[in-house]
C-alpha cells in the first residue's frame, strides 16, 4: 500500500508533440492518498484509461514523474511496481482452471504453496466461485470470466494499489451491484488505495470515497460525491454528473444579481465585474416551476420518471431541466421558473467562480 | 412439423450435381475402374475383382513407400511447426518492419513447384551449385544424387525454406488476433516469458496452428514435383515418396491396374487421417465455446 504522486504528469502518443491538444493526459499534479478508493469519472476518451496506464506501468508518461511513498516508479516496470490491475474484458488464462488463474500472480512470486492454496479458496469465496475453482476457465461465460478477472486482481494482499479499467462492463446489473458492494467491502476490509476508471456516474458515485472528474485530458475537479453535485468546479462536471445534468445559462453579473435575456435571476453570493464568458449553473433539483414570477419558460413535455418528474422545457431558446417532485401537479399555466438562490453557481470560461457571501 | 412436397427443388441443386460429377465423381470413377480390371493392351479389360488391392497391400515396394512418406511428412512438421512459431514470435509486430517481412516471407510460397525444386537442383549441386560447392570446399561430404542422408535433408531444407513461411504467416495471425490486455494482464500476474506463451499465446494460436498443420500435412503426403526434380527419388529408391512411386508405377511401367489400386489406398489414407484431424479440431472448438 503506496500514496501515490503525480508530479508534473503528461502524455502525448505522438513523438514530438506540437500544440497542447496533441497531448492526450495535459498535465497534472495530483497525489492519491494511501488507503483511498477513487473513481476516475469521465466520458470516452478523455484521458483516464491512459492516466491509469502509466500509473500501473503500461505506458511511460513523456514528462513527469510517479512517486510511490517516495520512491520514483517512472521507469519502472510493472511488476516492479507491484500494483494489480482489472481491465475491461474478461483477461483469464483459458486452458487454466478457475484455481490455477487465480494461484497464477501467487505463484510467480513465489509464495508457498500453503499460503496460496488458503488465499485462492478465500478470494473464490469471495467472488462466488468456490464451487466451479476446478473447472476449465474456458467455458464460462464473460462475467464469470471477468469475476476470475477481478479475483486475480485482488488476489495479492501486498499490492501497492489496485486499478480498475472500466471492470464491470460486461456484467449483468444485479451482478454488477453485487461486485461492486464486494469491491467495496474489501476496500474497507484491507485498505488498499483503489482507482477505478468509469464512465458510469452512479458506479463512481457509489464505490468511490472521492471521484476524479476528467475532461479532455485534463483533471476537472476531485471531490466527494457531494462536493461533485453542489459545487461543480466547471460546466462539465455540471451536466456530466447528475440525471439530468446541470442547467447552463448565458448571462451577466452584477453584484448579487445575474441578468438573463434582461430577466433578472437572485443569487447567493457577490461578485466583482467578471470578464469572458459568463454563465450561471443551477440544477435540475434546485429549479422550480411556477405560476407566480420568475424567468419565463415554455413547457415542453413532462418525463414521470417514478421517484420524481423532469420537466423539459424552454429558457429564451436553450434547453433547461426543472425536477419536479412526484406529488407536484404540473398545470398549463405554469410559465415561469425560479431558482434557490444558495444554488446559483457562477461561471467564468467553464470554471467556478467564488464570490462573497451577500 | 410438415414440410412441404416439391420434387422441383431437384433443379436447384442439378448444376452442383453435374458440376461435382465431371470435376470429381467421374475421374475417380475412371480410377475405381482400373483398379478392378486388367488388361493386356488393345484396350480389352479383363474383370479381376480386389486382386490389385490384396497384391497392393502385400507389396513391399508400397509399404516402403509408406513409410518414407510418413518419415517425410513427420520429419517436416515436427521441424516447419516449431519454426514457424518461432518466426512469427520474433517477427515485428507492426508498423513498415512488419509489412515487409510479411512480402519477404511470402516470397517462397509464390514460386512454383518445379522451380523450386529446380533452384535447390542447382543450388546443391557439388560442380556448380553453391551449397554443394561450398560444403565440398569444408571438406563436409555431400552429394544427393549418391548419397541417401545428402538426399533427405536436401528435400526437407528444400521443403522447410519453402513452406515454414505459410506456419509462420498463420501463428502470426494467430499472435495478431490476441488482445493487448493479455500480455498487460500477464506483466501485472509476472509471468515469466515461457508462461506468456505457454498460457496466452498457444492456446490462442491453437485454431491456426491447427490448419497450418492439417495443410501441412496433406501438402507434404501429396508432395511429387520438387524431390522429383531433385533426386528422381533417388539414390535407388531412397528418396521414393509414394506419388513419386505411383507415378512411375502408373506411367513408368504402365501398370495401370495395380497403380489405380494404390492410387485409391492413397487417397483413403489421407482421407482418414485428414478427418481425424478435422474431428479433433471441432472437438476443441466446442471446448472453447
Amino acid at each position: 500500500m503506496a500514496k501515490i504522486t503525480l508530479d508534473n504528469l503528461a502524455h502525448s502518443y505522438f513523438p514530438n508533440p506540437r500544440s497542447e491538444d496533441d497531448f492526450a493526459l495535459k498535465e497534472l499534479n495530483h497525489v492519491w492518498t494511501d488507503g483511498e478508493a477513487y473513481a476516475l469519472l469521465g466520458s470516452s476518451g478523455c484521458g483516464k484509461s491512459t492516466l491509469l496506464n502509466i500509473i500501473s506501468g503500461l505506458l511511460t508518461p513523456s514528462q513527469g514523474r510517479i512517486l510511490f511513498d517516495d520512491l520514483d516508479v517512472t521507469g519502472a516496470s510493472t511488476a516492479d511496481r507491484n500494483i494489480a490491475q482489472v481491465f475491461q474484458f474478461p483477461v483469464v488464462y483459458d486452458t487454466m482452471t478457475v484455481r490455477d488463474n487465480l494461484a497464477f500472480p501467487l505463484k510467480n512470486r513465489g509464495a508457498s504453496a500453503q499460503y496460496i492454496a488458503s488465499r485462492v479458496q478465500q478470494i473464490g469465496e469471495m467472488i462466488g466461485m468456490e464451487a466451479e475453482l476446478d473447472k476449465r476457465a474456458r467455458g464460462l461465460t464473460a462475467d464469470a470470466k471477468q469475476k476470475i478477472s477481478l479475483g486475480r486482481g485482488m488476489v495479492r494482499e501486498d499490492v501497492n494499489a489496485l486499478l480498475f479499467d472500466e471492470p464491470l462492463t460486461v456484467i449483468d446489473p444485479h451482478m454488477k451491484w453485487e461486485l461492486r458492494t464486494q469491491l467495496k467491502s474489501l476496500h474497507h476490509e484491507f485498505g488498499h488505495t483503489m482507482i477505478y476508471v468509469t464512465h458510469d456516474q452512479t458506479e463512481a458515485l457509489t464505490f468511490a470515497d472521492k471521484v476524479v472528474v476528467m475532461y479532455d485530458g485534463r483533471v476537472v475537479q476531485i471531490g466527494t460525491p457531494e462536493e461533485l453535485f453542489e459545487k461543480p468546479e466547471h460546466t462539465f462536471v455540471g451536466y456530466f454528473i447528475g440525471s439530468p445534468g446541470m442547467n447552463v445559462i448565458p448571462a451577466t453579473v452584477e453584484g448579487n444579481t445575474a441578468v438573463v435575456h434582461g430577466a433578472t435571476v437572485k443569487i447567493g453570493q457577490a461578485f466583482g465585474s467578471l470578464n469572458g464568458k459568463v454563465e450561471i449553473g443551477v440544477r435540475p433539483e434546485f429549479a422550480k416551476l411556477t405560476d407566480g414570477e420568475g424567468l419565463p419558460v415554455k413547457v415542453r413535455r413532462v418525463e414521470d420518471v417514478g421517484r420524481h418528474k423532469i420537466v423539459r422545457a424552454d429558457l429564451f431558446g436553450n434547453d433547461i431541466n426543472i425536477v419536479a417532485s412526484e406529488s407536484e401537479v404540473i398545470s398549463s399555466d405554469m410559465n415561469r421558473v425560479t431558482f434557490d438562490p444558495a444554488r446559483v453557481n457562477v461561471y467564468v470560461n467553464d470554471w467556478l467562480q467564488e464570490g462573497e457571501a451577500a | 412439423m410438415d414440410k412441404t412436397l416439391n420434387q422441383k427443388a431437384w433443379f436447384l441443386v442439378l448444376p452442383v450435381l453435374v458440376l461435382v460429377a465431371f470435376s470429381a465423381v467421374l475421374p475417380v470413377m475412371t480410377v475405381v475402374n482400373y483398379s478392378v480390371q486388367d488388361t493386356f493392351g488393345n484396350n480389352k479389360f479383363f474383370w479381376a475383382g480386389l486382386e490389385w488391392y490384396a497384391e497392393m497391400l502385400q507389396s513391399e515396394r508400397m509399404w516402403d513407400a509408406l513409410v518414407r512418406q510418413l518419415m517425410f511428412s513427420g520429419i517436416i512438421l515436427a521441424i516447419e511447426v516449431p519454426l514457424g512459431i518461432f518466426v512469427a514470435l520474433h517477427m515485428p509486430k507492426s508498423g513498415f518492419w512488419s509489412s515487409f517481412c510479411l512480402v519477404l516471407m511470402s516470397l517462397p510460397l509464390l514460386i512454383p513447384w518445379n522451380v523450386v525444386g529446380t533452384i535447390w537442383q542447382i543450388f546443391g549441386r557439388v560442380d556448380i551449385g553453391l551449397l554443394g560447392y561450398t560444403l565440398d570446399l569444408l571438406g563436409i561430404e555431400y552429394n544427393y544424387t549418391q548419397d541417401i542422408f545428402s538426399a533427405w535433408a536436401t528435400i526437407i531444407v528444400m521443403d522447410v525454406w519453402h513452406w515454414t513461411s505459410l506456419v509462420a504467416l498463420l501463428a502470426f495471425a494467430g499472435l495478431k488476433s490476441i488482445p493487448d490486455a493479455y500480455y498487460q494482464a500477464a506483466k501485472i500476474d509476472q509471468a515469466s516469458r515461457w508462461n506468456v506463451f505457454r498460457y496466452i499465446e498457444l492456446p490462442k494460436m491453437m485454431g491456426v496452428l491447427m490448419i497450418a498443420i492439417l495443410l501441412r500435412f496433406m501438402d507434404s503426403f501429396m508432395i511429387y514435383t520438387e524431390p522429383f526434380v531433385v533426386t528422381g527419388g533417388g539414390p535407388g529408391n531412397a528418396t521414393t515418396l509414394l506419388s513419386i512411386d505411383l507415378v512411375k508405377m502408373a506411367l513408368g511401367q504402365f501398370d495401370l491396374g495395380p497403380a489405380a489400386a494404390f492410387s485409391i489406398m492413397y487417397y483413403l489414407v489421407i482421407l482418414t487421417i485428414s478427418y481425424v484431424f478435422y474431428t479433433v479440431m471441432t472437438a476443441m472448438d466446442k471446448k472453447e465455446g
